[in-house]
């Protein structure tokens, strides 16, 4: 009776408290879905400096699901050969890689600029000062009927390396790619797309 | 067979009849509470918690934990009531915050209640925490009650980073992507943990939703139940005498020794 009473006790607090673990660590383990958002005509982006455009992040949370990104054509002479078919363009997402904060353009230093802790980014979103532990993040980008789309965002280490990505803070230089993996809920790369460990 | 209790202004017979209604009334309020107590002994346990002995020499700082779960009752109450006005979807949040801030009677008070209160309840922990600590009240057997204290402590901070996300505008928004990406830089877990925290790899509406959640029933739950458990060992152990307190011997031992 006390044996079979308490592994009764026990099922039934199984029973509620298993689903709502599940509940709560379900999200971690539900892969995102890649998204496609056109940003302009390919005319539209010069090879020597960036423009601004806003896409969504995040669909349906109205202005907080929104980002700035800056966008150029890929620079032969600065970038060397395009990787594969989603870097014609490049483009550079303005979360900070120390804590996440926007960071902006400087044009007259050809600088990514961040007002929050002074992290500074070369011309191709590599740290060049302050506390940034990798360059900033980057998205692929392809071309449909002459219109340029921006798809999953990706990471890269400070050779430009390729990986799914990452957030802000973690860094992907030496023991930085182990002690930092990638997770299973951000959207996997798009098919052919070369090296994003 | 009557067994109560004469009383000393019924004695005499010369009672005004308002008097007597009053009386009357106090009696029915006594046999009430005679009633609860006769089933549940609770009188016994309230004695037990209420009239503790407590040692010579305790002052003013020993108020400072009282204080506390003030604080914390207050966040609760206003809490609440801000919980009837407040919308937790991230196209409706700062709305909601704007709208009981502004338009609702006293929504400005209760809502500055709560959120100064959030900033006296961390200042008087930690006032009661240096109490307890340059008193030396953690010393045993009470470090299980310093345990619990700096459990309570992490609880209400987490308190701090689930609600600062709640009026949802620019400042509160960014503070919380960087406090994610903070628990993120943790070596092979960071990343799942700030996956956790967002619900998802980016922020987004279950975000805000789970942090209310987190912020309004899960560690409040928690907070109230150590509460009970920290003043039930305050009250079972005793408090201690501040340090400056000599211990006295008891007296025909001192005369032993003056001779």
């Amino acid at each position: 009776m006390s044996v079979s009473a308490n592994a009764l006790g026990g099922i039934a607090v199984a029973a509620f408290a298993l689903p709502a673990l599940g509940f709560a660590l379900g999200p971690v383990f539900d892969r995102g879905e890649a998204r496609w958002e056109d940003v302009g005509a390919v005319g539209d982006f010069p090879e020597t400096t960036y423009v601004p455009r806003v896409i969504t992040l995040v669909p349906g949370i109205g202005e907080a699901g929104k980002s700035t990104i800056y966008v150029r054509k890929h620079n032969p002479s600065i970038d060397g050969p395009p990787k594969d078919r989603y870097d014609d363009f490049v483009a550079i997402s303005t979360r900070c890689a120390h804590l996440g904060c926007p960071v902006r353009y400087i044009e007259a230093s050809t600088r990514f600029v961040c007002p929050c802790h002074g992290g500074v980014y070369d011309f191709q979103g590599k740290v060049t000062g302050g506390p940034p532990v990798r360059p900033l993040d980057r998205f692929y980008t392809r071309v449909r009927g002459g219109r340029v789309e921006i798809g999953p965002r990706y990471s890269v280490n400070s050779h430009l390396r390729r990986f799914s990505p990452r957030d802000p803070g973690q860094a992907l230089d030496g023991i930085g790619q182990y002690a930092y993996p990638g997770r299973f809920s951000t959207p996997s790369a798009p098919p052919g797309a070369q090296g994003a460990g | 067979m009557n067994l109560k209790l004469r009383r000393p202004n019924t004695a005499n017979g010369r009672v005004s009849a308002r008097h007597a209604a009053g009386t009357a009334g106090k009696e029915a309020g006594i046999s009430v509470v005679d009633w609860v107590d006769e089933r549940t002994s609770l009188s016994g346990s309230l004695r037990w918690m209420m009239f503790r002995k407590v040692p010579k020499g305790t002052n003013w700082f020993y108020t400072f934990g009282s204080a506390t779960m003030f604080a914390f009752l207050s966040q609760a109450v206003t809490g609440v009531f801000l919980a009837m006005y407040y919308d937790p979807s991230p196209t409706r949040a700062y709305e909601s915050a704007r709208h009981l801030t502004n338009d609702v009677f006293l929504g400005e008070f209760v809502r500055g209640m709560h959120k100064w209160g959030a900033t006296a309840m961390m200042v008087l922990i930690f006032l009661h925490m240096a109490r307890t600590y340059f008193f030396g009240a953690y010393k045993y057997p009470r470090e299980l009650n310093w345990v619990i204290g700096v459990v309570l402590l992490v609880l209400t901070m987490m308190m701090s980073l689930t609600g600062y996300l709640l009026p949802f505008d620019q400042r509160s928004y960014w503070a919380t992507i960087v406090a994610v990406n903070l628990n993120g830089s943790a070596p092979i877990l960071g990343p799942f943990l700030a996956d956790f925290l967002r619900a998802g790899p980016e922020f987004s509406a279950t975000t805000l939703s789970r942090f209310y959640s987190i912020h309004m029933l899960l560690v409040p739950g928690a907070i109230a139940a150590l509460i009970g458990a920290h003043l039930y060992l305050v009250a079972k152990l005793g408090t201690t005498a501040p340090p400056w307190l000599k211990a006295e011997a008891p007296a025909d031992l001192r005369r032993q020794e003056i001779g």
